[in-house]
């Protein structure tokens, strides 16, 4: 055993004078969970961020080395428990591709429909938890009221509102359920009527857009170099994109725009969310009624073995992209397993971004990124 | 008819016909206590009751709907809970002025009750200098939050008694000129007087443009003093968990929360006193028929009404906007309000000199 | 830009470099040494790698080999660099002042693996608490309270 990394000492101190050190979180209502952020503010002024991680840290790339490849998969639901179908889509897709497994048009049609709701429904929770930061109660409510019937469509179709595990290598557990085409149509009309409200009550609102335009800029450069993906980023002006530029499943066959913003600050991160959501509507439209008939998984071995190599898969989630990359020896379990998660490197930019600015922007700049804890920790 | 009139006027006959002068005295003044601290009690819990239920409303949910028909008695039942709660003092904090905190803010909202018009000829204290009297006692209430802020030894609740703080003096200024505008108008700073001259109608109709405009400001400027959203930057739950009473806990958190809707209370019943006349019907010009069949509303409806409008309004605000930053609420205050209720006095001072008010 | 292309740039700068075009994509195993010399060109160079989307650590029980994957937002193209550390002194020049995004995965890195990230700016636990003894992610790590042998 080699000698252990001499600990460097925690530089945090209570600060230089005329500086307030405060602790927000791993209690805190605006960090969501149990991030801890230890702020310098001079005032009301923040001259210093930084995060302290693992409150939540369940070692899920440890663990991994331990699952098997049909076992694993659900254990990546708990990473983003918002996206958590994506985060299975995105392991099935680096087994399918490793082991040259055939997924039938059906079960790749569905996954991409369940990836979108899953993708509406992460961006509605947002909308509201965002509001909320910036001490607006009311949008919670309503944007939950859209997402609840989401929540519901994945509750007929494989038993779980948020944790889905609908997924195995080679396409899906079950088949749809059958009132699914129904129930998303149903959903998809109601939420383009509803989608106004949120424009009146929250992004045409005077406060909302002052407290949110030109607060929290990053600049194209910094979110490339800060690794910033998903919304984040393409708030700033950056094709990032992997539906776009690396298509999986059947995203080439769908007509969608990469929703792209110049402005890089909150508001253009709130817009981008919000048109992505069209956008999303727009992608499960024109699946929904050309599922094709035909079996729902494809023949896979009882034993999945991934062959001896290094395989990487990038996925969209509603965070940005999250890359999987395995290390195999050939055997039934991974031999290093690295999730490469949104939220890790787009918290990194976070210090960048809200240092200098007021407590009150920190809340919008935060709320903006869309950080998810479990995400960040794995 | 139904008057309260009629039953301080008995109180009064009956108090006059068995005791002697310092008797009445103290046995009005027990009175008065009682009625001030049942009020509270029924305030309290009525508030928060509607502010719930309004609240519900706005986000399409029932609210409060197990405890009582229709959730009538939940309040009661949290007020209960919060009694029963163990009131922690923390270690290091400054224990006599973190106790005291509480019952300054409330003691506040208590003075600022005499001179209140519940209907007509139904108040505790009928002073002369009415209006400038509830603006030096509510400018009080500052100090208790910073108190409560400095005492806790929190660096939240210390940030957010320095907001509460500056915030506080500054809405000060626009709500001082609002109220005085229609001071000007009056030419009487006597709560009787001012409402009596709304006789004929409410000066928020009567004074033309500088009124309303006084109105707007006035609403604004109290909703930013009795610390609610969109200017809850005081306790801003999501920046600073709860501001300045974040370490209070079971009853002393209660006195805060219940002296903040005390002032609500205080505020809107100020607001509707200056602007829409008080218990005074609504009376339009000369339609003798339409005035007389207004009397017919018990004086103290009609001023219960026109404060809990301006009560459900200021709660609609909270329920529909996001919250300031903190730079952004001083420049509304120091950019945008005084400079435009400044010119709004001189305004209606010329108007008060030409007398082309009606 | 192909492979080729990158294969010929690296190998003008760094020639003792191998290459492997058997995965995905182009494999550049270099000396830890090297790193610094290459993420340079990488970046600064016609490739123009601004991207360093993953950077992780593997553990073969004999030593520890660092990951970088580089990416393009221009070219579009990826790459993979790799280098071999001594499991006993692990010890590689920090890229936090080319790619920023890498001050985080190098923190996450230095205590799950134990590298050392020479001239790194702020090398603290970021996940594990302070007192924290040993290397999680190593194939070696025992916490007999926590892990159940399968």
């Amino acid at each position: 055993m080699i000698q252990e990394t001499e600990i460097i000492k925690d530089t945090t101190h209570l600060g230089d004078e005329g500086e307030l050190v405060v602790n927000m979180g791993p209690q805190h209502p605006a960090t969501h969970g149990v991030l801890h952020l230890v702020v310098t503010l001079n005032g009301e002024t923040i001259k210093k961020i930084e995060p302290h991680l693992g409150y939540i840290h369940r070692s899920i790339e440890k663990m991994c080395e331990s699952l098997t490849y049909r076992q694993f998969i659900y254990v990546t639901s708990r990473m983003d428990y918002l996206s958590s179908h994506i985060n299975n889509l995105g392991c099935a897709l680096l087994i399918e591709k490793g082991m040259q497994i055939e997924v039938p048009e059906r079960a790749k049609y569905v996954r991409v429909i369940l990836s979108e709701l899953t993708r509406i429904a992460s961006h509605e929770l947002w909308l509201g938890a965002m509001a909320m930061d910036l001490g607006a109660f009311t949008p919670f409510f309503y944007a939950f009221r859209e997402r609840e019937m989401i929540t519901d469509i994945m509750e007929d179709t494989c038993g779980a509102r948020l944790t889905m595990n609908y997924i195995v290598p080679g396409g899906l557990m079950y088949d749809i359920h059958p009132d699914f085409q129904k129930k998303v149509k149903a959903f998809i009309t109601q939420f383009k009527s509803k989608v106004t409200e949120y424009e009146d009550l929250v992004t045409n609102n005077v406060i909302f857009q002052s407290r949110t335009k030109g607060v929290g800029i990053l600049s194209a450069e910094d979110a490339i170099s800060y690794g910033c993906t998903g919304p984040v980023a393409r708030a700033s002006g950056v094709s990032c994109d992997i539906r776009k530029l690396f298509p999986y499943e059947v995203y080439d066959k769908v007509e969608f725009d990469e929703v792209i913003e110049t402005a890089g600050d909150s508001f253009a991160r709130y817009m981008v969310r919000v048109k992505e959501m069209n956008q999303s509507i727009r992608i499960i439209e024109q699946l929904i009624d050309n599922i094709p008939e035909g079996d729902f998984v494809g023949k896979t071995k009882n034993v999945l073995k991934l062959p001896k190599g290094e395989f990487y898969t990038r996925v969209e989630t509603a965070r940005g992209e999250l890359g999987v990359y395995i290390v195999s020896e050939g055997g039934t379990t991974p031999h290093r397993i690295k999730f490469r998660s949104p939220g890790f490197s787009n918290l990194s930019a976070l210090n960048h971004m809200a240092a200098g600015s007021k407590i009150g922007d920190l809340m919008a700049t935060m709320g903006t990124l869309d950080l998810v804890i479990p995400d960040i920790d794995r | 008819m139904f008057s309260l009139e009629g039953l301080t006027a008995m109180i009064q006959n009956w108090l006059a016909a068995n005791f002697n002068p310092t008797m009445i005295l103290v046995l009005q003044c027990v009175i008065v206590i009682l009625l001030a601290i049942t009020l509270f009690a029924v305030l309290g819990l009525v508030l928060v009751l509607m502010e719930r239920k309004v609240a519900a409303h706005i986000q399409i949910r029932l609210g409060p709907n197990r405890v009582g028909p229709g959730g009538m008695f939940q309040t009661v039942a949290d007020t209960l809970k919060l009694i029963m709660k163990e009131g922690l003092t923390p270690d290091k904090a400054d224990k006599l002025l973190f106790n005291l905190a509480p019952f300054v803010v409330m003691m506040v909202g208590m003075l600022l009750l005499a001179p209140i018009a519940f209907a007509k000829n139904f108040q505790i204290w009928d002073l002369n200098i009415g209006v400038l009297y509830i603006s030096s006692i509510s400018s009080l209430s500052v100090i208790g939050i910073l108190m409560a802020g400095w005492a806790s030894n929190n660096k939240y609740s210390l940030l957010g008694a320095m907001r509460s703080g500056a915030q506080i003096v500054s809405y000060e200024l626009s709500a001082g000129f609002a109220v005085l505008s229609i001071i000007v108008f009056t030419g009487s700073l006597q709560i009787t007087d001012i409402i009596n001259s709304q006789e004929n109608g409410w000066w928020l109709f009567k004074g033309h443009i500088p009124a309303i405009i006084s109105f707007v400001i006035f609403i604004i400027a109290v909703t930013a003093e009795t610390n609610r959203a969109p200017f809850d930057l005081a306790e801003a739950e999501s920046e600073l968990t709860a501001g300045f009473h974040t370490e209070y806990s079971g009853m002393r958190f209660a006195l805060f929360f219940l002296a903040e809707y005390i002032n609500i209370f205080i505020v809107c019943a100020i607001g509707a006193t200056l602007f829409l006349g008080g218990w005074m019907p609504l009376h339009i010009g000369h339609w003798e028929g339409f005035n007389h069949l207004m009397d017919y509303i018990p004086s103290s409806v009609w001023f219960m009404g026109k404060t809990f409008f301006l009560i459900f309004l200021i709660m609609w605000f909270r329920w529909t906007f996001p919250r300031l930053r903190v730079d952004q609420l001083l420049n509304l205050e120091w950019k945008y309000l005084l400079p435009i209720s400044l010119f709004n006095l001189l305004l209606a001072t010329v108007i008060a000199i030409y007398g082309w008010h009606f | 830009m192909t492979n080729e292309a990158i294969k010929e740039f690296i190998t003008a700068t760094l020639p003792s470099a191998s290459f492997d075009e058997t995965g995905e994509w182009l494999n550049i195993q270099i000396e830890p040494t090297q790193l610094l010399t290459l993420a340079k060109a990488l970046r600064e160079g016609e490739t123009n790698m601004n991207y360093l989307f993953c950077l992780t650590c593997v553990d073969w029980k004999t030593h520890l080999t660092m990951v970088y994957h580089f990416s393009s937002t221009q070219h579009r193209n990826s790459i993979v660099v790799k280098a071999n550390l001594d499991r006993n002194q692990p010890s590689i020049e920090t890229l936090s002042f080319i790619w920023r995004t890498a001050e985080f995965h190098e923190r996450e890195v230095f205590e799950m693996f134990g590298v050392q990230f020479e001239n790194h700016p702020d090398l603290r636990k970021l996940i594990l608490e302070d007192e924290f003894k040993g290397f999680p992610l190593r194939k070696d790590f025992e916490d007999p309270i926590n892990m159940i042998k399968l």
